[in-house]
Protein backbone atom coordinates (compact mmCIF):
# COMPACT_ATOMS: atom_id res chain seq x y z
CA UNK A 1 0.00 0.00 0.00
CA UNK A 2 1.47 3.44 -1.00
CA UNK A 3 0.89 5.59 1.64
CA UNK A 4 2.76 8.46 0.29
CA UNK A 5 0.69 8.48 -3.03
CA UNK A 6 -2.15 9.23 -0.89
CA UNK A 7 -0.49 11.57 2.10
CA UNK A 8 1.58 13.69 -0.65
CA UNK A 9 4.03 16.21 0.84
CA UNK A 10 1.87 19.21 -0.39
CA UNK A 11 -1.00 17.52 1.49
CA UNK A 12 1.24 17.44 4.98
CA UNK A 13 2.05 20.48 3.99
CA UNK A 14 -1.11 22.14 3.59
CA UNK A 15 -2.67 20.46 7.21
CA UNK A 16 0.25 22.33 9.07
CA UNK A 17 -0.01 25.54 7.53
CA UNK A 18 -3.54 25.57 6.48
CA UNK A 19 -4.93 28.54 4.49
CA UNK A 20 -7.83 31.03 4.60
CA UNK A 21 -8.47 29.48 8.19
CA UNK A 22 -10.58 31.17 10.56
CA UNK A 23 -14.43 32.53 9.94
CA UNK A 24 -14.44 35.78 8.69
CA UNK A 25 -17.68 38.25 7.45
CA UNK A 26 -19.03 39.38 5.75
CA UNK A 27 -20.77 36.48 4.41
CA UNK A 28 -23.95 35.60 2.74
CA UNK A 29 -23.96 31.73 3.37
CA UNK A 30 -22.97 29.82 6.50
CA UNK A 31 -23.00 26.08 6.15
CA UNK A 32 -21.67 22.97 8.83
CA UNK A 33 -21.36 20.25 7.20
CA UNK A 34 -20.26 16.88 8.90
CA UNK A 35 -19.00 13.02 7.99
CA UNK A 36 -21.10 11.59 10.19
CA UNK A 37 -19.04 8.10 9.93
CA UNK A 38 -16.13 9.94 11.40
CA UNK A 39 -17.46 13.36 13.01
CA UNK A 40 -15.49 15.64 11.14
CA UNK A 41 -17.30 19.00 10.91
CA UNK A 42 -17.06 21.83 8.96
CA UNK A 43 -18.43 25.14 9.35
CA UNK A 44 -17.88 27.18 6.10
CA UNK A 45 -19.02 31.22 4.78
CA UNK A 46 -19.51 31.99 1.47
CA UNK A 47 -18.79 35.93 0.48
CA UNK A 48 -19.89 36.84 -3.07
CA UNK A 49 -19.43 40.59 -4.72
CA UNK A 50 -21.84 39.50 -7.70
CA UNK A 51 -20.72 37.04 -9.49
CA UNK A 52 -17.38 36.52 -7.84
CA UNK A 53 -16.41 34.62 -5.16
CA UNK A 54 -14.72 37.39 -2.99
CA UNK A 55 -14.00 35.35 0.06
CA UNK A 56 -14.26 31.49 1.64
CA UNK A 57 -13.44 31.45 4.84
CA UNK A 58 -13.93 28.02 7.36
CA UNK A 59 -13.63 26.64 10.87
CA UNK A 60 -12.88 22.72 10.24
CA UNK A 61 -11.65 19.89 12.99
CA UNK A 62 -10.49 16.41 10.96
CA UNK A 63 -7.78 14.81 9.68
CA UNK A 64 -4.66 15.76 7.27
CA UNK A 65 -6.75 15.01 4.15
CA UNK A 66 -9.70 16.69 4.91
CA UNK A 67 -8.06 20.15 6.60
CA UNK A 68 -5.80 19.98 3.48
CA UNK A 69 -8.98 19.56 0.90
CA UNK A 70 -9.81 23.34 3.10
CA UNK A 71 -6.99 24.63 2.83
CA UNK A 72 -6.28 24.04 -1.57
CA UNK A 73 -10.39 24.53 -2.18
CA UNK A 74 -10.15 28.11 -0.92
CA UNK A 75 -6.89 28.48 -2.88
CA UNK A 76 -8.60 27.49 -5.84
CA UNK A 77 -11.46 29.17 -5.78
CA UNK A 78 -11.33 32.82 -3.79
CA UNK A 79 -10.93 35.62 -6.10
CA UNK A 80 -12.62 33.57 -9.30
CA UNK A 81 -15.96 34.17 -10.92
CA UNK A 82 -18.36 31.39 -9.11
CA UNK A 83 -19.17 29.77 -12.16
CA UNK A 84 -15.37 29.15 -12.90
CA UNK A 85 -15.27 28.14 -9.04
CA UNK A 86 -17.87 25.66 -9.18
CA UNK A 87 -16.59 24.19 -12.29
CA UNK A 88 -13.24 23.26 -9.87
CA UNK A 89 -15.59 21.67 -7.43
CA UNK A 90 -17.17 19.71 -10.40
CA UNK A 91 -13.59 18.62 -11.73
CA UNK A 92 -12.28 17.98 -8.34
CA UNK A 93 -15.23 15.79 -7.43
CA UNK A 94 -14.62 13.89 -10.75
CA UNK A 95 -11.52 13.33 -9.68
CA UNK A 96 -12.13 11.96 -5.88
CA UNK A 97 -15.08 9.53 -7.92
CA UNK A 98 -13.13 8.29 -10.58
CA UNK A 99 -11.91 5.29 -8.50
CA UNK A 100 -7.90 6.45 -9.41
CA UNK A 101 -8.61 6.20 -13.39
CA UNK A 102 -9.45 9.88 -13.88
CA UNK A 103 -6.05 11.78 -15.16
CA UNK A 104 -6.22 15.25 -13.24
CA UNK A 105 -5.94 18.52 -15.32
CA UNK A 106 -3.42 20.66 -12.80
CA UNK A 107 -4.38 23.66 -15.06
CA UNK A 108 -7.51 23.64 -13.56
CA UNK A 109 -6.94 21.77 -10.01
CA UNK A 110 -3.23 23.30 -9.47
CA UNK A 111 -2.29 22.02 -5.83
CA UNK A 112 -5.80 19.95 -6.03
CA UNK A 113 -3.76 17.42 -8.57
CA UNK A 114 -2.21 16.22 -5.08
CA UNK A 115 -5.49 14.29 -4.00
CA UNK A 116 -5.25 11.87 -6.72
CA UNK A 117 -4.07 8.99 -4.92
CA UNK A 118 -7.39 9.73 -2.30
CA UNK A 119 -9.37 8.44 -5.30
CA UNK A 120 -7.45 4.92 -4.14
CA UNK A 121 -8.81 5.10 -0.85
CA UNK A 122 -12.70 4.38 -0.30
CA UNK A 123 -12.57 5.81 3.16
CA UNK A 124 -10.96 9.06 2.59
CA UNK A 125 -12.81 10.00 -0.32
CA UNK A 126 -15.52 11.45 1.75
CA UNK A 127 -12.54 13.40 3.98
CA UNK A 128 -11.56 15.56 0.90
CA UNK A 129 -14.80 16.55 -0.37
CA UNK A 130 -15.93 17.52 3.00
CA UNK A 131 -15.10 21.15 2.39
CA UNK A 132 -15.92 20.95 -0.79
CA UNK A 133 -19.42 19.82 -0.81
CA UNK A 134 -20.03 22.15 1.61
CA UNK A 135 -18.38 25.16 -0.45
CA UNK A 136 -20.87 24.24 -3.33
CA UNK A 137 -23.74 24.21 -0.47
CA UNK A 138 -22.89 27.47 0.59
CA UNK A 139 -22.22 28.87 -2.86
CA UNK A 140 -25.45 28.32 -4.04
CA UNK A 141 -27.38 29.19 -0.83
CA UNK A 142 -25.60 32.62 -1.35
CA UNK A 143 -26.58 33.26 -4.97
CA UNK A 144 -30.29 32.52 -3.63
CA UNK A 145 -29.81 34.60 -0.96
CA UNK A 146 -29.15 37.68 -3.38
CA UNK A 147 -31.59 36.65 -5.53
CA UNK A 148 -34.17 36.34 -2.94
CA UNK A 149 -33.35 38.56 0.06
CA UNK A 150 -36.73 38.30 1.83
CA UNK A 151 -36.07 34.72 2.08
CA UNK A 152 -34.32 33.77 4.65
CA UNK A 153 -34.87 30.07 5.19
CA UNK A 154 -33.60 29.44 1.93
CA UNK A 155 -31.32 25.78 1.86
CA UNK A 156 -30.91 26.00 5.57
CA UNK A 157 -32.84 22.63 5.65
CA UNK A 158 -30.59 20.80 3.74
CA UNK A 159 -27.36 22.27 5.57
CA UNK B 1 11.69 -2.53 24.31
CA UNK B 2 10.33 -5.74 26.72
CA UNK B 3 7.70 -5.40 28.61
CA UNK B 4 6.51 -8.37 30.90
CA UNK B 5 3.82 -10.29 29.66
CA UNK B 6 1.30 -10.48 32.33
CA UNK B 7 -0.23 -13.37 33.62
CA UNK B 8 -3.09 -14.36 32.39
CA UNK B 9 -2.86 -15.03 28.87
CA UNK B 10 -5.21 -18.10 27.48
CA UNK B 11 -2.64 -20.83 27.91
CA UNK B 12 -3.61 -22.61 24.61
CA UNK B 13 -3.40 -19.39 22.68
CA UNK B 14 -1.54 -20.73 19.77
CA UNK B 15 -4.15 -23.35 19.55
CA UNK B 16 -7.57 -21.00 19.26
CA UNK B 17 -5.70 -18.57 17.03
CA UNK B 18 -5.86 -21.81 14.54
CA UNK B 19 -9.56 -21.74 15.24
CA UNK B 20 -9.80 -18.59 13.17
CA UNK B 21 -9.01 -19.00 9.79
CA UNK B 22 -8.76 -14.83 9.06
CA UNK B 23 -6.06 -15.02 11.23
CA UNK B 24 -3.38 -16.54 8.84
CA UNK B 25 -4.48 -14.04 5.75
CA UNK B 26 -1.66 -11.21 4.77
CA UNK B 27 -2.59 -7.94 3.67
CA UNK B 28 -1.37 -5.62 1.08
CA UNK B 29 2.58 -5.62 0.83
CA UNK B 30 2.56 -8.84 2.27
CA UNK B 31 2.06 -7.99 5.73
CA UNK B 32 0.31 -10.35 8.55
CA UNK B 33 -2.72 -9.05 9.58
CA UNK B 34 -2.60 -7.61 13.56
CA UNK B 35 -6.47 -7.53 13.95
CA UNK B 36 -7.53 -5.12 17.04
CA UNK B 37 -10.73 -3.88 16.35
CA UNK B 38 -13.35 -6.94 17.55
CA UNK B 39 -14.95 -4.70 19.84
CA UNK B 40 -16.41 -3.68 16.45
CA UNK B 41 -16.97 -7.25 15.42
CA UNK B 42 -15.16 -10.28 16.46
CA UNK B 43 -13.20 -12.55 14.09
CA UNK B 44 -15.17 -15.76 12.77
CA UNK B 45 -14.57 -19.51 14.20
CA UNK B 46 -14.09 -22.41 11.58
CA UNK B 47 -16.68 -23.86 14.12
CA UNK B 48 -18.91 -21.49 13.53
CA UNK B 49 -18.18 -21.06 9.86
CA UNK B 50 -18.80 -25.10 9.27
CA UNK B 51 -22.02 -25.26 11.17
CA UNK B 52 -23.84 -22.34 8.92
CA UNK B 53 -21.94 -23.97 5.73
CA UNK B 54 -23.42 -27.33 7.29
CA UNK B 55 -26.67 -26.18 7.96
CA UNK B 56 -27.11 -24.58 4.38
CA UNK B 57 -25.83 -27.56 2.61
CA UNK B 58 -27.53 -30.00 4.83
CA UNK B 59 -30.65 -28.90 6.57
CA UNK B 60 -31.91 -25.33 5.12
CA UNK B 61 -35.91 -25.05 5.17
CA UNK B 62 -38.31 -22.63 6.77
CA UNK B 63 -38.58 -23.31 10.16
CA UNK B 64 -42.25 -23.82 12.40
CA UNK B 65 -44.15 -23.86 9.19
CA UNK B 66 -42.54 -26.89 7.01
CA UNK B 67 -44.03 -30.18 7.25
CA UNK B 68 -41.13 -32.33 5.97
CA UNK B 69 -38.32 -33.72 7.23
CA UNK B 70 -36.24 -30.53 6.41
CA UNK B 71 -38.31 -28.36 8.11
CA UNK B 72 -38.10 -30.13 11.47
CA UNK B 73 -34.54 -30.41 11.11
CA UNK B 74 -34.40 -26.49 10.52
CA UNK B 75 -36.46 -25.69 13.47
CA UNK B 76 -34.99 -28.19 15.96
CA UNK B 77 -31.17 -26.28 14.83
CA UNK B 78 -33.24 -22.75 14.92
CA UNK B 79 -35.08 -23.77 18.48
CA UNK B 80 -31.50 -25.56 19.59
CA UNK B 81 -29.74 -22.20 19.40
CA UNK B 82 -32.33 -20.08 21.44
CA UNK B 83 -31.45 -22.87 24.17
CA UNK B 84 -28.11 -22.05 23.53
CA UNK B 85 -28.40 -18.47 24.21
CA UNK B 86 -30.49 -19.26 27.02
CA UNK B 87 -28.12 -21.25 28.63
CA UNK B 88 -25.50 -18.64 28.23
CA UNK B 89 -27.55 -15.71 30.11
CA UNK B 90 -28.26 -18.04 32.60
CA UNK B 91 -32.03 -17.15 31.80
CA UNK B 92 -35.14 -18.86 33.81
CA UNK B 93 -37.12 -19.80 30.39
CA UNK B 94 -35.93 -20.23 27.32
CA UNK B 95 -39.31 -18.43 26.08
CA UNK B 96 -37.16 -15.12 27.18
CA UNK B 97 -34.83 -15.22 24.06
CA UNK B 98 -36.14 -12.95 21.27
CA UNK B 99 -33.77 -13.51 18.41
CA UNK B 100 -33.40 -9.98 16.44
CA UNK B 101 -31.41 -8.81 13.57
CA UNK B 102 -28.51 -7.03 16.31
CA UNK B 103 -28.57 -5.39 19.30
CA UNK B 104 -29.89 -2.03 18.10
CA UNK B 105 -32.66 -3.57 17.07
CA UNK B 106 -33.16 -5.36 20.42
CA UNK B 107 -32.80 -2.04 22.37
CA UNK B 108 -35.86 -0.52 19.84
CA UNK B 109 -38.19 -3.21 20.65
CA UNK B 110 -38.05 -2.29 23.82
CA UNK B 111 -37.93 1.45 23.71
CA UNK B 112 -40.53 1.14 21.37
CA UNK B 113 -42.57 -1.06 23.31
CA UNK B 114 -42.24 -0.27 26.51
CA UNK B 115 -45.54 2.15 28.20
CA UNK B 116 -44.46 5.74 28.78
CA UNK B 117 -46.46 8.72 29.22
CA UNK B 118 -46.02 12.11 29.97
CA UNK B 119 -44.37 12.23 33.93
CA UNK B 120 -42.19 9.33 33.77
CA UNK B 121 -38.75 9.16 33.45
CA UNK B 122 -36.04 6.91 31.48
CA UNK B 123 -32.52 7.61 32.78
CA UNK B 124 -29.86 6.46 30.58
CA UNK B 125 -25.73 7.28 30.53
CA UNK B 126 -23.53 9.86 29.08
CA UNK B 127 -21.00 6.60 28.27
CA UNK B 128 -23.93 4.71 26.06
CA UNK B 129 -23.48 3.70 22.37
CA UNK B 130 -26.05 5.33 20.15
CA UNK B 131 -28.21 2.66 19.95
CA UNK B 132 -28.67 3.21 23.59
CA UNK B 133 -29.28 6.79 23.25
CA UNK B 134 -31.45 7.17 20.21
CA UNK B 135 -34.24 4.71 20.59
CA UNK B 136 -34.72 6.44 24.46
CA UNK B 137 -34.69 9.67 22.75
CA UNK B 138 -37.50 8.73 20.07
CA UNK B 139 -39.57 7.06 22.82
CA UNK B 140 -39.69 9.76 25.56
CA UNK B 141 -40.44 12.24 22.83
CA UNK B 142 -43.20 10.30 21.49
CA UNK B 143 -44.73 10.05 25.12
CA UNK B 144 -43.55 12.94 26.62
CA UNK B 145 -42.10 11.16 29.12
CA UNK B 146 -38.69 12.80 30.52
CA UNK B 147 -34.84 11.54 29.08
CA UNK B 148 -32.34 12.17 32.12
CA UNK B 149 -29.10 10.68 31.95
CA UNK B 150 -25.92 10.09 34.62
CA UNK B 151 -22.77 11.82 33.64
CA UNK B 152 -18.94 10.52 33.58
CA UNK B 153 -16.44 11.55 36.25
CA UNK B 154 -12.87 12.65 34.78
CA UNK B 155 -11.91 9.21 34.99
CA UNK B 156 -14.42 7.79 32.91
CA UNK B 157 -16.58 6.19 35.40
CA UNK B 158 -20.07 6.61 35.91
CA UNK B 159 -21.16 10.03 37.99
CA UNK B 160 -23.35 8.13 40.52
CA UNK B 161 -23.58 11.08 43.10
CA UNK B 162 -26.62 12.42 42.08
CA UNK B 163 -28.48 8.68 41.72
CA UNK B 164 -30.83 9.87 44.23
CA UNK B 165 -32.19 12.48 42.46
CA UNK B 166 -32.30 10.41 39.31
CA UNK B 167 -33.76 6.91 40.35
CA UNK B 168 -37.20 8.69 42.11
CA UNK B 169 -40.82 6.95 41.27
CA UNK B 170 -41.37 8.66 38.11
CA UNK B 171 -38.17 6.67 36.88
CA UNK B 172 -39.38 3.80 34.69
CA UNK B 173 -36.54 2.47 32.71
CA UNK B 174 -32.88 2.42 33.69
CA UNK B 175 -31.05 1.50 30.47
CA UNK B 176 -27.47 1.51 30.53
CA UNK B 177 -24.32 -0.19 29.39
CA UNK B 178 -22.35 -2.69 30.82
CA UNK B 179 -19.19 -2.50 29.30
CA UNK B 180 -18.24 0.98 27.78
CA UNK B 181 -17.61 0.47 24.06
CA UNK B 182 -15.23 3.56 24.38
CA UNK B 183 -14.00 4.27 27.17
CA UNK B 184 -13.91 0.35 27.97
CA UNK B 185 -15.52 1.35 31.92
CA UNK B 186 -17.22 -1.54 33.34
CA UNK B 187 -20.25 -0.55 34.90
CA UNK B 188 -21.75 -1.48 38.79
CA UNK B 189 -24.79 -2.91 36.85
CA UNK B 190 -25.51 -5.03 39.79
CA UNK B 191 -26.06 -2.31 42.29
CA UNK B 192 -27.02 0.24 39.96
CA UNK B 193 -29.92 -2.45 39.04
CA UNK B 194 -30.41 -2.82 42.72
CA UNK B 195 -31.21 0.78 43.18
CA UNK B 196 -33.17 0.98 39.96
CA UNK B 197 -35.72 -1.48 41.86
CA UNK B 198 -36.00 -0.13 44.40
CA UNK B 199 -37.81 2.56 42.85
CA UNK B 200 -39.54 0.33 40.52
CA UNK B 201 -38.06 1.01 37.44
CA UNK B 202 -37.18 -1.40 35.06
CA UNK B 203 -33.32 -2.31 33.96
CA UNK B 204 -32.20 -2.86 30.25
CA UNK B 205 -28.50 -3.49 29.77
CA UNK B 206 -26.90 -3.48 26.78
CA UNK B 207 -24.08 -6.67 27.14
CA UNK B 208 -23.05 -5.77 23.64
CA UNK B 209 -19.36 -5.22 24.77
CA UNK B 210 -19.67 -7.46 28.08
CA UNK B 211 -21.07 -10.96 25.96
CA UNK B 212 -17.74 -11.63 24.65
CA UNK B 213 -15.76 -11.50 27.51
CA UNK B 214 -17.51 -11.47 30.95
CA UNK B 215 -19.77 -14.26 32.49
CA UNK B 216 -23.06 -13.05 31.95
CA UNK B 217 -26.22 -14.11 34.40
CA UNK B 218 -29.22 -12.14 33.86
CA UNK B 219 -30.47 -13.43 36.85
CA UNK B 220 -27.50 -12.48 39.26
CA UNK B 221 -27.31 -9.01 37.90
CA UNK B 222 -30.63 -8.42 38.31
CA UNK B 223 -31.38 -7.11 34.59
CA UNK B 224 -35.45 -6.93 33.44
CA UNK B 225 -34.23 -6.95 29.81
CA UNK B 226 -30.37 -7.29 28.28
CA UNK B 227 -29.28 -7.17 24.81
CA UNK B 228 -26.36 -8.48 23.02
CA UNK B 229 -25.27 -8.99 19.38
CA UNK B 230 -24.08 -12.35 17.57
CA UNK B 231 -21.22 -10.55 15.95
CA UNK B 232 -18.94 -9.75 18.56
CA UNK B 233 -19.35 -12.79 20.24
CA UNK B 234 -17.38 -14.49 17.18
CA UNK B 235 -20.54 -15.31 15.57
CA UNK B 236 -22.09 -13.72 12.41
CA UNK B 237 -24.01 -10.36 12.05
CA UNK B 238 -27.26 -10.22 11.02
CA UNK B 239 -28.61 -11.87 14.50
CA UNK B 240 -28.94 -10.33 17.53
CA UNK B 241 -30.95 -11.41 20.93
CA UNK B 242 -32.80 -9.28 23.61
CA UNK B 243 -33.96 -11.28 26.62
CA UNK B 244 -36.26 -10.65 29.09
CA UNK B 245 -38.46 -11.29 32.02
CA UNK B 246 -41.50 -13.36 31.28
CA UNK B 247 -43.93 -11.32 33.42
CA UNK B 248 -43.00 -7.99 31.24
CA UNK B 249 -42.51 -9.41 27.86
CA UNK B 250 -46.07 -10.97 28.10
CA UNK B 251 -46.74 -7.25 28.69
CA UNK B 252 -45.43 -5.83 25.90
CA UNK B 253 -47.35 -5.53 23.07
CA UNK B 254 -46.06 -6.42 19.53
CA UNK B 255 -42.84 -4.64 18.13
CA UNK B 256 -43.27 -5.85 14.40
CA UNK B 257 -46.30 -7.60 12.74
CA UNK B 258 -46.54 -10.58 10.36
CA UNK B 259 -45.97 -13.93 10.02
CA UNK B 260 -45.08 -16.59 12.78
CA UNK B 261 -46.10 -13.65 15.57
CA UNK B 262 -49.63 -14.33 15.26
CA UNK B 263 -52.42 -17.05 17.15
CA UNK B 264 -55.22 -15.91 14.74
CA UNK B 265 -55.82 -13.20 12.12
CA UNK B 266 -59.22 -12.22 11.00
CA UNK B 267 -59.44 -9.13 9.16
CA UNK B 268 -60.47 -6.95 11.43
CA UNK B 269 -58.16 -7.95 14.12
CA UNK B 270 -55.63 -10.08 15.32
CA UNK B 271 -54.52 -12.10 18.58
CA UNK B 272 -51.01 -13.16 19.46
CA UNK B 273 -48.59 -15.82 19.79
CA UNK B 274 -46.92 -16.07 23.47
CA UNK B 275 -43.07 -15.34 23.90
CA UNK B 276 -40.96 -15.33 22.61
CA UNK B 277 -42.81 -15.71 19.10
CA UNK B 278 -44.80 -12.62 19.78
CA UNK B 279 -41.80 -10.90 18.76
CA UNK B 280 -40.52 -12.67 15.57
CA UNK B 281 -42.49 -11.83 13.25
CA UNK B 282 -41.29 -13.05 9.61
CA UNK B 283 -38.80 -15.84 8.95
CA UNK B 284 -35.84 -14.93 10.94
CA UNK B 285 -32.45 -15.12 10.49
CA UNK B 286 -32.36 -18.96 10.73
CA UNK B 287 -28.68 -19.71 10.08
CA UNK B 288 -27.38 -16.69 11.44
CA UNK B 289 -29.23 -17.89 14.55
CA UNK B 290 -27.51 -21.49 14.44
CA UNK B 291 -24.51 -19.82 13.91
CA UNK B 292 -24.43 -17.66 17.18
CA UNK B 293 -25.50 -20.97 18.55
CA UNK B 294 -22.06 -21.98 17.51
CA UNK B 295 -20.81 -19.32 18.95
CA UNK B 296 -21.70 -19.73 22.18
CA UNK B 297 -20.34 -23.01 22.36
CA UNK B 298 -17.10 -22.17 20.83
CA UNK B 299 -16.50 -19.44 23.91
CA UNK B 300 -18.36 -21.28 26.29
CA UNK B 301 -16.38 -23.96 25.97
CA UNK B 302 -12.85 -21.80 26.59
CA UNK B 303 -14.64 -20.20 29.73
CA UNK B 304 -16.09 -16.56 29.30
CA UNK B 305 -13.82 -16.79 33.11
CA UNK B 306 -10.99 -17.52 31.61
CA UNK B 307 -11.32 -15.59 28.39
CA UNK B 308 -12.23 -12.26 30.59
CA UNK B 309 -8.40 -13.19 32.20
CA UNK B 310 -6.97 -13.14 28.99
CA UNK B 311 -8.60 -9.82 28.26
CA UNK B 312 -7.48 -7.75 31.17
CA UNK B 313 -3.94 -9.62 30.81
CA UNK B 314 -3.67 -8.49 27.23
CA UNK B 315 -5.92 -5.35 28.48
CA UNK B 316 -2.91 -4.35 30.87
CA UNK B 317 0.31 -4.71 28.30
CA UNK B 318 -1.82 -2.68 25.85
CA UNK B 319 -2.34 0.32 28.44
CA UNK B 320 1.62 -0.31 29.54
CA UNK B 321 2.37 -0.33 25.77
CA UNK B 322 0.23 2.92 25.14
CA UNK B 323 2.02 4.21 28.26
CA UNK B 324 5.77 4.31 26.42
CA UNK B 325 4.55 6.17 23.83
CA UNK B 326 4.75 10.19 24.45
CA UNK B 327 1.85 12.04 23.24
CA UNK B 328 -0.42 9.07 23.71
CA UNK B 329 -3.51 9.65 26.37
CA UNK B 330 -5.75 6.88 26.80
CA UNK B 331 -9.70 7.85 27.42
CA UNK B 332 -11.10 6.13 30.34
CA UNK B 333 -10.21 4.15 33.31
CA UNK B 334 -6.35 2.72 33.33
CA UNK B 335 -6.57 0.06 35.85
CA UNK B 336 -7.20 -3.18 33.75
CA UNK B 337 -8.88 -5.04 36.23
CA UNK B 338 -11.63 -2.44 36.36
CA UNK B 339 -12.19 -2.33 32.32
CA UNK B 340 -12.80 -4.04 29.39
CA UNK B 341 -10.55 -4.80 26.34
CA UNK B 342 -11.70 -1.98 24.01
CA UNK B 343 -8.93 0.87 24.59
CA UNK B 344 -9.72 4.35 23.09
CA UNK B 345 -6.97 7.11 22.53
CA UNK B 346 -5.53 9.88 20.98
CA UNK B 347 -1.84 10.33 20.00
CA UNK B 348 -1.31 13.93 19.93
CA UNK B 349 -0.80 15.96 16.75
CA UNK B 350 -2.07 13.17 14.53
CA UNK B 351 -5.62 12.66 13.83
CA UNK B 352 -7.48 8.95 14.16
CA UNK B 353 -7.92 8.54 10.60
CA UNK B 354 -4.26 9.01 9.86
CA UNK B 355 -3.37 7.05 12.81
CA UNK B 356 -5.65 4.13 11.32
CA UNK B 357 -4.48 4.49 7.86
CA UNK B 358 -0.57 4.48 8.77
CA UNK B 359 -1.33 1.18 11.09
CA UNK B 360 -3.77 -0.13 8.04
CA UNK B 361 -0.41 0.40 6.00
CA UNK B 362 1.29 -2.26 8.48
CA UNK B 363 -1.79 -4.77 8.73
CA UNK B 364 -2.81 -3.45 11.95
CA UNK B 365 -6.75 -2.86 11.90
CA UNK B 366 -7.82 -0.65 14.97
CA UNK B 367 -10.70 1.77 14.51
CA UNK B 368 -10.64 5.77 14.32
CA UNK B 369 -13.68 8.17 14.61
CA UNK B 370 -15.97 8.10 17.68
CA UNK B 371 -17.77 4.93 17.44
CA UNK B 372 -20.86 6.06 17.77
CA UNK B 373 -20.38 7.67 21.57
CA UNK B 374 -20.30 11.10 19.98
CA UNK B 375 -21.56 12.21 23.44
CA UNK B 376 -19.19 10.46 25.58
CA UNK B 377 -16.02 12.30 23.33
CA UNK B 378 -17.73 15.34 23.88
CA UNK B 379 -18.12 15.01 27.44
CA UNK B 380 -14.05 14.72 27.22
CA UNK B 381 -13.58 17.65 24.62
CA UNK B 382 -12.81 15.12 21.78
CA UNK B 383 -13.82 14.72 18.73
CA UNK B 384 -12.67 10.99 17.76
CA UNK B 385 -10.28 9.17 19.05
CA UNK B 386 -8.64 5.75 17.48
CA UNK B 387 -9.59 2.48 19.39
CA UNK B 388 -7.59 -0.89 19.64
CA UNK B 389 -9.68 -3.68 20.83
CA UNK B 390 -8.56 -6.88 21.45
CA UNK B 391 -10.23 -10.65 21.84
CA UNK B 392 -9.15 -13.77 22.97
CA UNK B 393 -7.57 -14.30 20.19
CA UNK B 394 -4.81 -11.51 20.71
CA UNK B 395 -1.37 -12.10 21.57
CA UNK B 396 1.58 -9.69 23.23
CA UNK B 397 3.66 -9.46 19.52
CA UNK B 398 0.50 -8.01 18.21
CA UNK B 399 0.55 -5.35 21.14
CA UNK B 400 3.89 -4.38 20.36
CA UNK B 401 3.26 -4.36 16.36
CA UNK B 402 0.58 -1.48 17.50
CA UNK B 403 3.13 0.25 19.83
CA UNK B 404 5.85 0.18 17.31
CA UNK B 405 3.34 1.26 14.52
CA UNK B 406 2.43 4.40 16.55
CA UNK B 407 5.87 5.22 17.04
CA UNK B 408 6.06 4.47 13.38
CA UNK B 409 3.06 7.23 12.78
CA UNK B 410 4.68 9.34 14.66
CA UNK B 411 7.84 9.91 12.66
CA UNK B 412 5.91 9.84 9.49
CA UNK B 413 4.01 12.76 10.33
CA UNK B 414 7.31 14.23 12.32
CA UNK B 415 5.34 14.90 15.76
CA UNK B 416 7.01 14.29 19.19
Amino acid sequence: MDLDALYQEIILDHYRNPHHAGLREPFEAEVHHVNPTCGDEVTLRVHLDGDRVEDVSYDAEGCSISQAAASVMTDLVIGKPLADALGTQDAFLELMQGKGQVEPDEDVLEDGIAFAGVAKFPARIKCALLSWMAFKDAALQATNAAVEPADTHQGALDA
Amino acid sequence: MTRAVPDGLLTDLEVIRKDFPILERTLAGGQPLVYLDSANTSQKPQVVIDAMVDHLEHHNANIARAMHQLGAESTAAFEGARDKVAAFLNAPSRDEVIFTKNASEALNLVARTFPLTAGDRVVITEMEHHSNIVPWQLATERSGAELRWFGLTDDGQLDLSNIDELLTPQTKVVALTWVSNMLGTINPVAEIARRAHEVGAVVVLDASQAAPQLPVDVQAVGADFLAFTGHKVTGPTGIGVLWGRTELLDQLPPFLGGGEMIATVSMAKSTWAPIPHKFEAGTPPIVEAIGLGAALDYISHIGLERIHAHEQAITGYLLDGLASVSGVKVLGPTDPTARGGAVAFELDGVHPHDVAQLLDSRGIAVRAGHHCAKPAHKRYGVQSSTRASSYLYTTPAEIDALIDGLEHTKNYFKVG
